[in-house]
């Protein structure tokens, strides 16, 4: 409901009438409702960002709740720990070069794809659809050793990469390429699917191609499904780490942040204090993501495309 | 911290930033001038594979080969010999406690049920009461936030949650807190396998946490569903007098089934493929083994590649009545056309 249509309901009822309450009581539950589950979803992130901020011997002994009480131990050093590793603006721009085109590849690749299920017609086409969503299922354990076998095979290694004046991460963009792809393309070929006909119809008897379709019609009309499918895309392999130990391994010069910080945890021995610490830093980019392309998700995209 | 590196080296990232984007569009609008070359009665039968053609190389390399590799395995011992069923007969012998049961029964019953319900429950709940109000973008980011979370910080965040402290102790634990607060004796949430063994309350736990974390991408998929509805048809339904109740079940929820049908097999297959949760919270101790937790153990702890292709095929094969009832899903959209 926009909230026009919600302040035009209620004007339509005289003030203090019995419909007017029970209006005005519904907005009021609705409100607790909204409030109340979200103050309770957020209680456990609340209470790592509290125990960020507190010293890692309080962490263990007491509850992140009792630091609002006497003695106020709060510090700084988890934060100042965790940011004075040398090579941590490295390993954030590693991460910018592993996530961006781990995003673009899968999502082009995905939208193409998802286009030719959704609106054409071939072969086998939904044994091959059936297939892609099958695939959501192989755990991605077991893909590691022959592709990485394949990988070394055929020199889609970091050394050689640079060495042929390549990004070192190429073999790596298409591996999460490839593990993206089915829920990229399931996703997308369904919204795909539940776009009008009458639009392309209409399209195609004014003359417009294929192309024109897919990029002045499908894509505007798609973009709250691709602004979701970009943000999930990326926060995963953002925060992917395993996939990354295995195609570049650990080395600072190509490692994205996740595995910079997992080392961190590890070589310093306790870990969980630096861990509080690293997760929030580590949040800020999927974060901004996330509100910057929220505004995509706006109602009535379709409104008024097709008559009748 | 050394942020240099990151000024330096702007022109690299610029340079894939525009450069990835340009290879992908250069590939089909090329492709689309060669097709065009094409006589007329060719250009329907080749178009498809040009537009479906990366996504299935990318996928046939790097998860279809893979699959079929695991298949073959899994019927073979470690040395290569074929041994049939033995593989099989080894995750699914001693029923109910012994092989893969643990993990079966963990992963059909308690995370494939409980998780997928109480995601998509919380998921539309929540995207649609959002719906409503003004200040829609700042609860959808914090409900969002857990997603913004590695697995591994939202293990240890949980583990805070659910620490156990005995009777009579301060409790470190957030539910241990609050359940105590009720004077109710504090609970071992990821070890007390209630009810007799069953493993409900601990595994309940992990969904939980689980639950917690993924929530947030069911909303926002649900969500823009929700607002792809045309405004009039909601205003339509109103001003003929529905109610709020009836708008929901006979407009809204009908006309989302699809994207409900995606978010749910998607949930499903995450449900099936639970690990990380499981690996960080209880290393699959107090009866939480899970089926891909399973797999890994086999996989780099026994390097019992065999068993660990038996594990992932049975884990295949629990995926197959989902891509029936979404074949099924399709043909109804078609035969809608």
């Amino acid at each position: 409901m926009s909230v026009a249509t919600a302040t035009r309901q209620e004007s339509l009822a005289a003030t203090w009438s019995p419909q007017w309450i029970i209006q005005r009581f519904q907005r009021a539950l609705l409100h607790v409702a909204v409030v109340g589950l979200t103050l309770v979803w957020i209680v456990p992130t609340v209470g790592l960002l509290v125990s960020s901020f507190r010293p890692a011997f309080r962490i263990i002994t007491t509850g992140w709740w009792t630091a609002f009480s006497p003695p106020f131990d709060f510090t700084m050093q988890n934060y100042s720990d965790m940011l004075d590793q040398s090579n941590l603006g490295q390993a954030l721009f590693n991460s910018f070069m592993v996530s961006i085109p781990s995003t673009v590849i899968p999502v082009t690749v995905a939208a193409f794809a998802a286009y030719a299920f959704a609106w054409m017609k071939f072969p086998l086409r939904d044994w091959i659809f059936l297939g892609f969503v099958g695939l959501l299922a192989v755990p991605l354990q077991l893909t590691f050793v022959p592709v990485l076998t394949f990988f070394v095979q055929h020199g889609i290694v970091p050394d050689n990469l640079t060495n042929l004046g390549l990004p070192p991460w190429v073999g790596l963009w298409l591996a999460h390429a490839g593990y993206g792809l089915p829920f990229s393309t399931y996703l997308l070929a369904n919204f795909f699917r539940g776009l009008p006909s009458d639009l392309f119809e209409s399209a195609e008897i004014d003359g417009a191609g294929t192309l024109t379709v897919f990029f002045r019609i499908i894509l505007p009309l798609s973009v709250p499904a691709l602004a979701s499918l970009v943000i999930f895309q990326f926060l995963w392999v953002w925060n992917d780490l395993l996939v990354a130990l295995i195609y570049v391994g650990g080395a600072p010069e190509v490692g994205p942040l996740t595995v910079n910080l997992a080392g961190l945890t590890n070589s310093l021995g306790q870990g969980f204090n630096l861990l509080t610490a690293a997760a929030f830093f580590s949040m800020i980019v999927p974060l901004i993501v996330f509100l910057s392309l929220q505004r995509y998700f706006v109602r009535g995209i379709l409104a008024g495309s097709v008559k009748g | 911290m050394d942020f240099s590196v990151l000024l330096s080296d702007i022109p690299t990232l610029l340079a894939v930033i525009i450069g990835v984007p340009l290879v992908l569009v250069a590939y089909i609008v090329g492709g689309e001038f060669l097709i065009r070359r094409l006589p007329d009665k060719n250009r329907p039968q080749v178009r498809p594979w040009l537009w479906v053609g990366p996504a299935l190389v990318l996928v046939t390399g790097f998860l279809l080969l893979p699959a079929i590799a695991t298949v073959i395995q899994s019927f073979e011992s470690n040395a290569g010999a074929f041994v049939g069923l033995q593989n099989y007969g080894n995750q699914l012998a001693d029923f109910p406690s012994g092989g893969a049961w643990t993990a079966i029964r963990n992963n059909i019953i308690i995370w494939l049920i409980f998780y997928t319900l109480f995601v998509l429950a919380f998921g539309l709940v929540l995207a649609v009461l959002f719906d409503r109000v003004r200040y829609e973008t700042v609860v959808k980011s914090l409900i969002f936030m857990p997603m913004a979370i590695s697995s591994v910080a939202l293990g240890v965040i949980w583990k805070f949650m659910y620490s156990y402290q005995p009777p009579g102790e301060p409790q470190t634990g957030t539910m241990n807190a609050v359940v105590t607060f009720f004077h109710h004796d504090p609970v071992a949430w990821l070890q007390d396998q209630w009810p007799n063994g069953w493993g409900v309350l601990n595994n309940l736990a992990l969904v939980g946490a689980a639950t917690w974390g993924i929530t947030g991408f069911a909303m926002v998929i649900l969500s823009a569903a929700l607002k792809g509805i045309p405004g009039e048809l909601l205003e339509a339904a109103r001003v003929d007098g529905a109610g709020e109740l009836t708008v929901f079940r006979r407009v809204i929820f009908p006309l989302m089934m699809p994207t409900i049908v995606v978010v749910g097999t998607t949930l499903v297959i995450f449900a099936l493929k639970a690990f990380d949760v499981v690996y960080v919270m209880t290393n699959g101790n107090y009866g939480t083994d899970v089926l891909a937790f399973r797999m890994y153990n086999y996989l780099y702890l026994s390097h019992n590649y065999a068993a660990a292709s038996a594990v992932a095929v049975i884990l295949l094969v629990a995926v197959v009545p989902v891509l029936i009832f979404n074949l099924r899903q399709f043909r109804a959209v078609e035969a809608r056309r």
